[in-house]
């Protein structure tokens, strides 16, 4: 009997380990495998040149396009969401903070939120761009990944918030200070490191989304001037030359994917540094 | 002073509740617009021969979405059956049985696994799964396959799916009080019966959320998917043969959906499908994690 419960144990303990460990093959084979593929195709012309003639069939240029196209939407995107998703966490926290049943409410309607994915709001976009009566713009790529990403930055802010101890407002308010003052002074500071965590959060998830600014950006190889001009974003210059039957076009695809992880990789690991610096100075 | 204190709390606090305010009626207001959008097309067909009918000619007007709603079905079953065991047991371990040092490491690739774009997933598939289920794993089991298949789907959206689902059930298992544990220990359970009798029965209502969201999570998931599931209207059991998932029809046919009357109106509905199955399928369960919570 017992020889068997040890059995079990030991299956078991292997088992679970070898879940683990296992995420963090795959996490390798995936980096390994994009940076492998990307190093061959990847050269400086990739990065600081547009699209030439010819690009598409294994012409000269790069794919700045859409790294400065990413960029903006991302950029603009995320400035969106924070001026709505900034006060909004506030709000939850600062003026609701004596309802409980509301708060609570709210935040399951922003985590149901938060799964929507991001094709459905690509759609919502692309029709209210012709009620509007807009062609695929820059403007309309930021707008459509602003509204996938604002959930994102206020649950995240929110989070933070929401552990902040009573007693720090309660003093603030005590000592004759509005619940605005109270908001940005007090709150907002404390909750800085998850503000930061929410906006990389956010931006990582804006710069690599590729559903929501299919139908709502274009694309085109040239590097956007103005907010109504169409813009290319680094995704979808990986869908699309993925798609060639030339294989140098994949290739450059390849070096693209690589461009991007590498982006996601810093917004990623600058998030988790910030948010651990931010959150040793906090009052407890 | 006080005055302009006063003003300034005033137009601050209409800006929050706007802001919270825009943001929480943002479903009603797709849900609504997708609706518009698709209502020509109820005029022209009926609900159940939309969901129910195979016959998808948008040139003849003919919309039946029962092979994407399929295919979308198969794909999703897929990876969940994929995803689930090993997100499963890798929460287990990193709760209960991993060193500090472990965790240390894990939290980070959590984190950028639940980061990295769906493209980099979909490229990811196309040069590692498509030849492995096209190559390796169909003539092994004697069957003829491009590769680019349900099953190629289901293997990509499973990973993209375990980050997920793996954060939510850790976080389940964090909630269980530690005093429990101790007690099944004192009396004398190991490890594992601990984790098996206490732990998971205590955690059952977040393990059944977590499986959910991640459900309807890879029910939406749309670019990786639509990179290797192969693209063929077609209503199969086999999981070697190409699928076409909902998200996939609406990415692939944006370009063409002002050409074709009613076209758009059909990928519409189909986002509005994806809309409201994913958004019950969250409400739902997030409303048993509240629950439980308390």
């Amino acid at each position: 009997m017992n020889k068997r419960k040890k059995a079990e144990e030991n299956i078991f303990r292997i088992l679970t380990g070898f879940a683990s460990y296992s995420l963090i093959a795959i996490l390798g084979l995936i980096i390994l495998i994009i940076f492998i593929k990307g190093y061959n195709a990847l050269s400086l012309d990739m990065i600081i040149k547009t699209p030439k003639g010819g690009y598409y069939y294994g012409g000269e240029g790069g794919v700045l396009n859409a790294i400065v196209g990413s960029l903006y939407i991302a950029f603009g995107a995320t400035f969106i969401a924070i001026l709505v998703g900034m006060p909004a966490a506030l709000y939850i926290n600062v003026h609701l903070v004596s309802k409980r049943r509301t708060q609570n409410m709210i935040r399951y309607f922003l985590d149901a939120l938060w799964g929507i994915p991001s094709i459905v709001y690509g759609a919502f976009g692309f029709t209210l761009m012709l009620f509007l009566g807009m062609n695929a713009s820059l403007l309309a790529g930021i707008i459509t990944v602003a509204l996938l990403i604002t959930p994102i930055v206020i649950r995240t802010f929110d989070e933070v918030l929401s552990t902040i101890p009573k007693g720090l407002y309660e003093a603030s308010l005590a000592l004759g200070s509005t619940r605005t003052e109270m908001a940005f002074k007090v709150m907002f500071k404390q909750g800085f490191s998850g503000f930061i965590t929410a906006v990389l959060l956010a931006f990582g998830r804006g710069i690599g989304d590729a559903a929501s600014v299919l139908f709502t950006a274009g694309y085109t190889d040239l590097i956007p001037t103005n907010l109504d001009e169409p813009a290319a974003t680094l995704p979808l210059a990986i869908f699309f030359q993925l798609g060639s039957p030339i294989p140098e076009v994949r290739e450059r695809a390849y070096a693209s994917a690589a461009i991007l992880t590498v982006i996601i990789l810093i917004v990623s690991l600058t998030a988790r540094g910030l948010s651990k610096k931010y959150s040793k100075s906090n009052l407890k | 002073m006080i005055l302009k204190r006063v003003i300034i709390d005033r137009l601050s606090g209409t800006w929050m509740v706007t802001a919270l305010a825009i943001i929480l009626m943002l479903p009603l207001i797709i849900g609504f617009a997708l609706y518009l959008k698709a209502s020509p097309l109820f005029e022209l067909q009926s609900f159940s021969q939309l969901i129910g009918s195979s016959d998808w000619s948008p040139t003849n007007g003919n919309f039946g979405f029962a092979p994407f709603i399929l295919s979308s079905l198969y794909v999703t079953i897929l990876s969940f059956l994929f995803a689930a065991p090993m997100c499963l047991f890798a929460a287990i371990h990193l709760t209960q049985f991993a060193s500090k040092r472990l965790i240390h490491v894990m939290h980070p690739v959590i984190d950028i696994l639940a980061g990295i774009p769906s493209v980099i997933y979909g490229m990811w598939g196309i040069l590692v799964i498509v030849p492995f289920v096209g190559d390796v794993l169909a003539p092994l089991l004697n069957i003829k396959s491009p590769g680019y298949s349900i099953l190629a789907g289901g293997i990509v959206l499973a990973v993209m799916c375990i980050p997920y689902m793996l954060n939510m059930l850790i976080e389940t298992f964090n909630t269980v009080p530690y005093g429990l544990k101790e007690a099944a220990l004192s009396l004398g359970a190991t490890q594992w019966e601990t984790v098996k009798h206490v732990i998971v029965k205590k955690s059952y209502p977040g393990i059944i959320s977590s499986f959910g969201l991640g459900i309807a999570k890879a029910f939406g998931e749309t670019l990786a998917v639509m990179m290797v599931v192969g693209n063929m209207v077609q209503i199969t059991l086999n999981p070697f043969e190409a699928g076409y998932p909902l998200p996939a029809l609406i990415a692939n046919n944006y370009g063409e959906m002002l050409s074709i009357p009613m076209y758009d109106s059909a990928l519409m509905f189909a986002a509005l499908i994806l809309l409201v199955v994913i958004l019950i399928i969250n409400l739902i369960f997030r409303y048993f994690i509240y629950k439980t919570q308390k």
